[in-house]
């Protein structure tokens, strides 16, 4: 696949020009690109991602995804991971169907590397964006078939004077359209429920533990109300997964810190099942 | 019409071995070596923006001298095929091998192929392992021969001075400062034995850090790389060791 006759690198490899590894594949091996394949009739079951919820904050931005996965009635997964890291500044999380949600995330992620290594300087934040819809876009004759992915992409913008407000959310629609998003936002089955929990837990001058502590509770709120989403998993020790990314860069935010928090929001669920009050005036 | 003049296939490939030999001898040296931590590389480059020294892969880094358009070419293909192949299996299964053996069939192509030039370039495909012993240092030629290199490589104008000096003066496991100054002294020692000054401006200097996770390439720049050298100045030259033999089997 990839040498010609003579065991020189095809053509494709030393193209000028190309910063893209999305179009590299398009050229050299077309067939390994998603959205490229045809499809055929009919429907099939596939798992399925849920609730996705991403909070900003003083310096950064929070996402954070519940551990589930569906396939109809079934849980198809209860531990999948559905947050990743896109690069050193930024994150993606996926609802939608999962197979290709993960196989879009990882060409995402390659792309990002790709285009750093070959241009010797990171895409901006927009950039980024604008790459992830336009892969997206190449998924839509599968998404007709109900096979649908749509990512929430958020990140850490260097280019942003005023680093308090860098943290910066994008979500996506089926057609690869690109929106920014304000303060937050939530993506997946579960997302009307944690969108409305947001809405009242959101603060502007949150801290990383704040908007934790909210994507924590989001989360909790969506899967009250919604099957397809899981809540924490004490008895198994199963958390969602959390992330932040700031001018330190990615981080995934550890276990043991999770385990407490997810423990004082049970504890605190156990008094007022609704979650914290807030206040009316 | 008269019939072409006979060349012998000997004096065909001597006359564009001796081509790129030519090309490549004009150019500024560049030195790769191991040191506790993983390995340097270390060029005399005066550009900010045009690399000597690149990232490839997680633990993979390029370094080449000669011609920029060439081994830029190369850098361009190596990253495309490590890529591809991470994408398509596992970021473990990208190897410095695979592309070593690459850049090997493809520089032997062009080398013998009658419609191109030879390119004046050399290449080093360096990857950082568990331990020092899983290092792996490919030097690759622009005939496309490649040697399997331990220690220390040096490539460019001067390669067999720096080589000659690197042999005398290489030290096993010294720190970075340390393999630091060595390159550097070795960059600036001219065969008459006089001593240019390099400053930081004029070097470009990167290292595969056996600790970093992941992305194990890392570049030292601007303010850091100064330090670096102010630091690595205040080492004395060092004298190898009697019991330790430099000089390495490649």
């Amino acid at each position: 696949m990839t040498t010609d006759g003579s065991g020189r690198l095809p053509n494709a490899f030393h193209q000028p020009g190309v910063g893209s590894f999305t179009d590299f594949l398009g050229m050299h091996a077309p067939d390994m690109m998603p959205g490229k394949r045809t499809l055929g009739p009919g429907t099939v079951d596939a798992p399925h991602g849920t609730t996705i919820v991403a909070v900003t904050y003083t310096g950064g931005v929070v996402m954070a995804g519940d551990r589930r996965a569906t396939m109809g009635n079934i849980i198809a997964q209860r531990d999948i991971e559905k947050v990743f890291q896109a690069d050193e500044h930024s994150c993606v999380g996926i609802a939608g169907t999962a197979g290709l949600a993960i196989e879009l995330v990882r060409l995402f992620q390659v792309e990002l590397e790709h285009y750093e290594k070959l241009q010797g300087a990171t895409l901006s934040l927009e950039g980024k964006a604008n790459r992830l819809s336009m892969m997206i876009r190449g998924n839509l004759p599968m998404a007709m078939q109900g096979l649908a992915v749509v990512p929430i992409f958020a990140g850490y913008d260097l280019l942003v004077s005023d680093p308090q407000k860098a943290g910066r959310i994008f979500s996506f629609d089926v057609t690869g359209g690109r929106y920014e998003e304000h303060s937050f936002h939530a993506v997946g089955s579960g997302s009307m429920f944690a969108r409305g929990a947001l809405k009242k837990f959101f603060r502007e001058d949150f801290s990383q533990q704040d908007a934790v502590r909210a994507c924590v509770e989001a989360l909790y709120d969506a899967a009250d109300d919604d099957s397809a989403t899981g809540g924490p998993d004490l008895t198994r020790q199963i958390y969602p997964v959390v992330v932040s990314c700031s001018i330190e860069g990615f981080q995934r935010v550890a276990d043991d810190v999770l385990h407490d928090m997810v423990g004082r929001v049970v504890d605190a669920r156990m008094i007022r099942p609704g979650g914290p009050a807030a206040p009316l005036s | 019409m008269s019939a072409p003049f006979y060349v012998s296939p000997e004096q065909l490939m001597k006359d564009r071995a001796d081509y790129a030999r030519k090309g490549i001898a004009r150019g500024r040296s560049n030195v790769v070596l191991q040191y506790a931590e993983g390995i340097l590389f270390v060029a005399e480059n005066p550009s900010k923006a045009l690399h000597k020294i690149s990232e490839v892969y997680d633990r993979i880094a390029f370094a080449a001298v000669g011609r920029y358009n060439e081994f830029e070419n190369l850098r361009v293909a190596g990253v495309r095929l490590a890529d591809l192949t991470g994408y398509t299996y596992d970021r473990s299964d990208v190897t410095a091998r695979t592309i070593a053996n690459a850049y090997a069939q493809t520089l032997g192509a062009i080398f013998s192929g009658a419609g191109e030039k030879p390119y004046e370039i050399e290449i080093v495909v360096a990857e950082v392992g568990e331990s020092e012993d899983d290092d792996t240092i490919y030097r690759l030629t622009y005939d496309g021969s490649v040697t399997e290199e331990h220690a220390f490589v040096a490539m460019g104008g001067q390669a067999e001075h720096i080589s000659g000096l690197l042999k005398e003066r290489f030290v096993v496991d010294s720190s970075l400062t340390a393999a630091l100054r060595l390159a550097v002294d070795v960059l600036t020692q001219a065969p008459d034995g006089e001593m240019r000054a390099l400053t930081a401006g004029q070097l470009e200097v990167a290292a595969l850090v056996r600790s970093r996770t992941r992305r194990a390439f890392r570049r030292y720049v601007g303010p850091e790389l100064e330090a670096l050298l102010a630091a690595s100045s205040a080492h004395e030259a060092e004298v190898p060791d009697a019991d330790v033999d430099p000089d390495v089997e490649s």
